[in-house]
């Protein structure tokens, strides 16, 4: 069946803030390359770059794998950093623990997983305290 | 009309098929096949980056030569303010003005004055909540085409109205045919143009199915003719007074200038097709919050930085902001009369020109073997093989534009590979 696999590595914000973003530009570029639906793209593109943000400010980085099919694209963004202790919490509109240097950039509003949650068709959270956080989003083409 | 046509050129006889072009075409329009390099009529947008960069001039602009101002019988020219940045101690545009009229045309039409038109219904479309935020200016051509090809979830947010030349087009034979009682048809408005990419649009034109420009003179070529018939040393009391426009309409050619005619904060100009692509893609990522307004210019400095300009994009600025003294704030205003010349009467269309294929199977196939086949290049991106990056080559070779072998990285290993073959064959084995 028809469908493309793909991998990054995220970099911790730390280590390279500017770095944080170019999965979810590069997963945008090859979908507008497919034909994907453009309101999808839009979605993904929104989904994707706000989770690599999140990965790289608050779990040091990690993995992006995306797979694309026609009807639906997953991405899952892993991550070995402290987890989240408060997952309730956190989907909270305006809720965040990032420290201020990082909300001085205009990141860090609480708006995070909120909006991955709105722009997605579903999202799932693996998280423990310690140990990481995995996080699947499907977005569906149409 | 055709879609797909460009101002921009290549001369063949003096491109020598270095990969400098290639390299900075922000679409990737541009390949080098056969010695010689090749545009992508599909992908050009007219920013006119190949031009600014070819080490021999081998690209070039159509332009509307200045002898076809003799089919017409009343020849007007309608200037870009950017014309007003390219001369030395001007302190006032009529004896720009005044010089066009000396050089053959019968009256002139600044098109300043459409964009203040234009800024006015901005203002007045945006305060009535008519336009989707944040508003993406539509006056540069190489932008719209840009995000039409790239960006179409960005399509609702181009400001939905005709580029300042346009409605100073239909503005010019509107007045002029009321007042000389004179047919359309006798009228012929010429664009006075900083960029190749105003060339296109009137042929080509973004929001209505036809133009209303005859013909668009790049500033280079009329500057020599222009600059000499221009008398500076006027008694300015003695001149005759054409300029119907002011400093917000002036202003529009510099980056920044049509923002501030609108808006007085939450706006963003960035200009430099760079830039430009770099806060579209925020835009679309809805990283860029608390803006209304967004001016893209692609040209840096804005359209002064044009490449049919003369004058350095930032003296040419500075020289314009100098003109601010000397003229009055604006001179023209928006009223209900002119929707039909204002507004677009052809929606903008996505041509997703980067798409692998019609059949998205095939698409995802294609994809695939990109992805395989970028794990075996250098990814130095050298040019060499006439691509501009490896993955563009990747995508050709998949597209079966060109072979892998075009790769000299590729070819080595292999000709390395068929070496040794070959000494095996003849090797003689002394264990035996």
């Amino acid at each position: 069946m028809a469908g493309l696999e793909l991998k990054y590595a995220v970099p911790s914000a730390e280590e390279d803030f500017l770095g944080a973003g170019e999965a979810s530009t590069s997963v945008k570029k090859k979908l507008r390359q497919i034909g994907y639906n453009p309101e999808a793209v839009r979605k993904v593109a929104i989904a994707m770059y706000e989770g690599e943000i999140n990965m790289a400010i608050h779990a040091g980085g990690g993995e992006a794998e995306v797979e694309i099919l026609p009807q639906s694209v997953t991405i899952k963004l892993i991550d070995h950093g402290p987890g989240i202790a408060d997952v309730e919490k956190a989907m909270q509109e305006g809720w965040s623990t990032a420290p201020e240097e990082v909300r001085s950039l205009g990141f860090g509003a609480g708006m995070g997983l909120p909006n991955m949650k709105k722009y997605t068709d579903t999202m799932d959270i693996e998280t423990e305290v310690g140990k990481g956080t995995t996080i699947t989003m499907v977005v569906n083409a149409q | 009309m055709n879609t797909f046509f460009h101002s921009v050129a290549l001369e063949k006889e003096k491109c020598i098929g270095c990969t400098t072009c290639i390299k900075r075409c922000p679409t990737e329009a541009i390949r080098v096949r056969n010695g010689k390099a090749k545009i992508d009529s599909k992908r050009c947008i007219d920013c006119g980056e190949c031009i600014r960069v070819c080490p021999k001039n081998a690209k070039r602009a159509h332009s509307t030569r200045l002898d076809a101002l003799e089919h017409w019988k009343y020849k007007v020219a309608i200037p870009a303010p950017a014309l007003f940045g390219q001369f030395n101690n001007l302190n006032d545009i009529d004896i720009v003005l005044n010089g066009l009229k000396k050089i053959g045309f019968d009256e002139v039409y600044e098109v300043s004055r459409g964009a203040e038109v234009v800024s006015d219904v901005t203002k007045t479309l945006f305060d009535q909540n008519k336009l989707k935020k944040p508003v993406i200016s539509s006056a540069c051509p190489a932008v719209v085409r840009l995000i039409r090809q790239r960006f179409p979830s960005l399509i609702d947010n181009v400001l939905p109205l005709k580029a300042p030349m346009e409605v100073t087009a239909r503005m010019a034979k509107n007045e002029i045919s009321a007042r000389l009682g004179m047919p359309m048809e006798e009228i012929g408005v010429f664009f006075i143009t900083p960029c190749p990419a105003k060339v296109t649009d009137f042929a080509a034109p973004i929001g209505s199915a036809s133009s209303w420009v005859d013909g668009a003179i790049s500033i280079a070529k009329i500057f020599p003719r222009l600059s000499e018939a221009m008398d500076k040393e006027v008694d300015i009391n003695n001149l005759e007074r054409i300029a119907r426009s002011g400093m917000l309409g002036v202003n529009w050619a510099t980056s920044g200038g049509e923002s501030k005619a609108s808006f007085e904060e939450r706006y963003l100009a960035a200009d430099g097709i760079e830039n430009v692509i770099n806060v579209l893609e925020q835009i679309e990522d809805e990283r860029i919050q608390d803006i209304d307004f967004i001016e893209l210019n692609a040209c840096s400095g804005g359209c002064v930085g044009g490449v049919l300009c003369v004058e350095n994009p930032y003296i040419a600025k500075t020289r314009i902001h100098r003109l601010h003294k000397y003229l009055p704030e604006k001179q023209n205003h928006y009223d209900n009369s002119m929707n039909s010349i204002i507004n677009w009467t052809q929606e903008l269309e996505y041509t997703p020109v980067m798409k692998l294929s019609e059949d998205i199977n095939e698409a995802f196939t294609m994809m695939n073997e990109i992805e395989e086949l970028r794990k075996k290049l250098p990814q130095i991106d050298c040019g060499s093989c006439g691509s501009p990056t490896c993955k563009a080559f990747a995508e050709d070779v998949v597209k079966g534009k060109v072979k892998e072998t075009d790769c000299v990285f590729i070819l080595r290993q292999k000709v390395k590979n068929a070496a040794d073959a070959l000494s095996q064959i003849g090797a003689y084995d002394e264990s035996k």
